[in-house]
């Protein structure tokens, strides 16, 4: 029989390491949809080039720009959809306009939906990688280098890349 | 550790032959197991009622379509923390002190193992409690994000209050910690000789698992009530996509506590449930070791089921799949249990007692509300029954004539013990049957509107709702107008008013408690009894 003592040390430690472990989900989530790429969470860094073109299939990639609720700027696709082969590198631009009469500084988060396909939408450069200072009354145009990794299974076809744009958390009060 | 009563004594106080502190301090300072159990059980009586006063301002509202008597925040605020103090004040704290009472006596214990744990983890309660119901006359109001509080409704959009709510869940988190560790504690050191693990009553087997299942997730609920409380006042993004968070991952976290929690709420009452139809049905508990092997294996599937309250935020097939089927699967062990408790009675010398009355109505209903988990477990049918009142009619079906009805059996069956004197059975049983009419009336329509599509959490209907709704809110108003009947009933006994009750009390009882005398003594088996 254990004591009582070395018995509540045990399961207080059991209350700690479980303490931990709510915190370790989050760092567990986020390597769990990366390596399950479940959650439309695309590299936040840039991509290599393509290595070749599949010509045999396009894929149609949509665009879509959505601004945090009540930030005072306009934020929309110049594009609205291309068709592209799987390894064709393409540019399209996002254009964002600070309506607001001061400075501010906008981080915008990507996300590809269907989320499986996340892991196949390669930027080699997106305006998305860095926060965007923006002066009072600025518009400004944002480019994103992009193809689609060839080996994207046949089952996609069309898939949707969408930005919101958020106030930085550097900048904003909450 | 010292099980005597030390710390209320002054000297020249009158002591009686029982050497009982007296006054208030008996109850600030004790650490009798049976006094705590007590304030337990009185404490989740009080906030049972007060849970149901904002429950009864959700049905006034909902009586009629349209916006009659609270606005929609307020609305939110008596849905959030009617589910909190319903939870984690009424029934929760009630098991505990079911298991105060009851496990040093079923295992022939003089105490629990930590009798000054025990104090403080009660103690806690009141102050958690007085700090969260304060939020309701705070500016801004109480959190009204719902009893699960999905960011960003609790972090970005709610009231100032959120630092309040996140004290007093952090205090519950700890008195329930500190009960189970107690608990356990108890259940593996001070258990009668030849008292083995084979021969303890299915309630101690039962508390034993739910007491591990509250060590594992309660510290995940404040881990993630700290994440909230980092988000919103020290500019964390945990579940701010801007700041690299994910709203989502708040579910997840929420829900790997939140479904073993519901466990905790029914578990300690399947071991009330089969304790008690053995007693009526004079036979010895059909399965026992299927019994403890079913509660087992139900705690270990609910660490795995989490995925299917969030079928609807988005999921690969793969995983909606995975947790279909694992939800599924605890339908097994439970069948396990409701089969085994209708074999106990089969061919018993069954007698209608209220105890019965209470488990049976418990085993039919808590059956319906399991049946409807079933439902809501397709994945493809949960799309549609998401969110709406169906969801509501099925918690409600487990937790309130599963879990209360369960808690109410055990207070009934033991009263006699603990007062000495039997409850009229009269009363006891007028209010078995006002409460199982009107229960039905309150949460049996929910099926039908919510699969006609009625939302929960809404203070205002379509029109083709009207009828039902008029009736539900009649049917809670008579549920709550007869839980002062129960009040009633306990209240005499506790006067002492009422037939004798025997030692054993029930004909057909079997176990350690009903050896010793009716009232139980302040102080028991300071030598252990020796079990054979």
């Amino acid at each position: 029989m254990t004591s009582n003592a070395s018995l509540v040390r045990r399961l207080l430690l059991v209350c700690v390491a479980m303490f931990g472990f709510g915190f370790a989900m989050v760092p567990l989530y986020d390597v769990f949809c990366r390596i399950t790429g479940i959650n439309g969470k695309t590299e936040g860094v840039a991509a290599a080039q393509p290595a070749g073109v599949d010509l045999s299939r396009e894929v149609s990639v949509e665009f879509l720009a959505r601004s945090d609720a009540g930030m005072p700027w306009t934020f929309v696709p110049l594009t609205e959809r291309v068709r592209i082969h799987p390894g064709d590198l393409q540019i399209v631009e996002f254009e964002v306009a600070n309506r607001s009469g001061e400075a501010l500084v906008a981080t915008a988060v990507p996300s590809v939906s269907p989320g499986e396909a996340a892991r196949y939408f390669k930027k080699i450069e997106c305006f998305c990688f860095e926060e965007q200072a923006l002066a009072a009354g600025e518009t400004r145009s944002m480019p994103v280098q992009f193809y689609i990794d060839p080996a994207l299974p046949e089952r996609f076809r069309n898939m949707t890349l969408s930005y919101r744009l958020y106030k930085s958390a550097h900048t904003a009060s909450r | 550790m010292s099980t005597e009563q030390t710390g209320a004594l002054h000297p020249g106080e009158h002591l009686d032959h029982e050497h009982k502190p007296r006054g208030i301090t008996r109850w600030l300072y004790s650490t009798n197991h049976k006094d705590i159990g007590t304030l337990y059980l009185l404490f989740s009586l009080a906030m049972l009622f007060i849970g149901g006063s904002l429950a009864m301002v959700i049905r006034a509202e909902l009586f009629q379509p349209g916006l009659q008597f609270v606005d929609p925040h307020f609305f939110n605020q008596m849905t959030t923390v009617h589910g909190l103090v319903m939870v984690f004040g009424a029934v929760m704290p009630a098991f505990v002190g079911l298991a105060n009472w009851m496990v040093p006596l079923m295992i022939g214990a003089p105490d629990m193992a930590l009798p000054r744990v025990n104090n403080w983890s009660f103690w806690i309660l009141p102050c958690a409690f007085a700090i969260l119901l304060s939020t309701l006359f705070m500016e801004g109001g109480a959190p009204a994000a719902g009893w699960t509080f999905y960011a960003p409704l609790s972090t970005t959009y709610s009231s100032d209050s959120t630092a309040f709510f996140v004290l007093a869940v952090h205090l519950m988190g700890v008195s329930s910690i500190m009960g189970a560790i107690n608990i356990i504690v108890t259940i593996f050191n001070m258990r009668a000789p030849g008292m083995t693990w084979m021969k303890l009553p299915l309630f101690v087997w039962t508390w034993l698992i739910t007491a591990f299942l509250l060590i594992a997730v309660m510290p995940v609920l404040a881990g993630v009530v700290t994440m909230v409380l980092t988000d919103k006042y020290f500019g964390t993004s945990f579940f701010d996509a801007a700041g690299g968070g994910d709203p989502v991952m708040f579910q997840h976290i929420f829900w790997f506590f939140g479904h073993p929690e519901v466990y905790i709420m029914i578990l300690p009452a399947f071991g009330i449930i089969s304790a008690i139809i053995p007693t009526f049905a004079r036979k010895p508990l059909f399965g026992y070791e299927s019994m403890v092997v079913a509660t087992a294996s139900i705690a270990i599937l609910s660490f795995l089921v989490w995925g299917h309250h969030m079928f609807t935020v988005g999921m690969p097939v793969a995983a909606e799949l995975f947790f279909m089927y694992a939800t599924m699967l605890i339908a097994v062990p439970t069948g396990v249990k409701v089969f085994n408790w209708v074999a106990t009675m089969w061919r018993g010398s069954m007698t209608f007692e209220v105890p019965m009355m209470f488990a049976l109505a418990f085993i039919v209903l808590f059956t319906i509300g399991g049946l409807s988990g079933l439902m809501l477990a397709i994945t493809p049918a949960d799309f549609q029954y998401q969110d709406t009142y169906f969801v509501v009619a099925h918690f409600h079906y487990v937790l309130v004539t599963g879990a209360v009805f369960g808690i109410i059996a055990g207070v009934y069956y033991w009263l006699p013990k603990w007062t000495g004197v039997m409850y009229s059975e009269r009363l006891a049983q007028t209010h078995f049957w006002c409460s199982l009419v009107s229960v039905n009336i309150l949460f049996f329509p929910m099926h039908f509107v919510g699969l006609a599509g009625m939302p929960r959490r809404i203070p205002d209907y379509a029109l083709q709702f009207a009828d039902l709704n008029a009736l539900m809110s009649i049917g809670g108003l008579l549920f709550g107008l007869s839980q002062l009947l129960f009040v009633w009933g306990v209240v005499r006994c506790m006067r002492g008013v009422g037939d004798k009750a025997s030692d054993r009390v029930w004909e057909g009882a079997q176990g350690l408690e009903w050896e010793i005398p009716s009232p139980a003594p302040y102080h028991t088996f300071e030598t252990p009894p020796v079990v054979k």
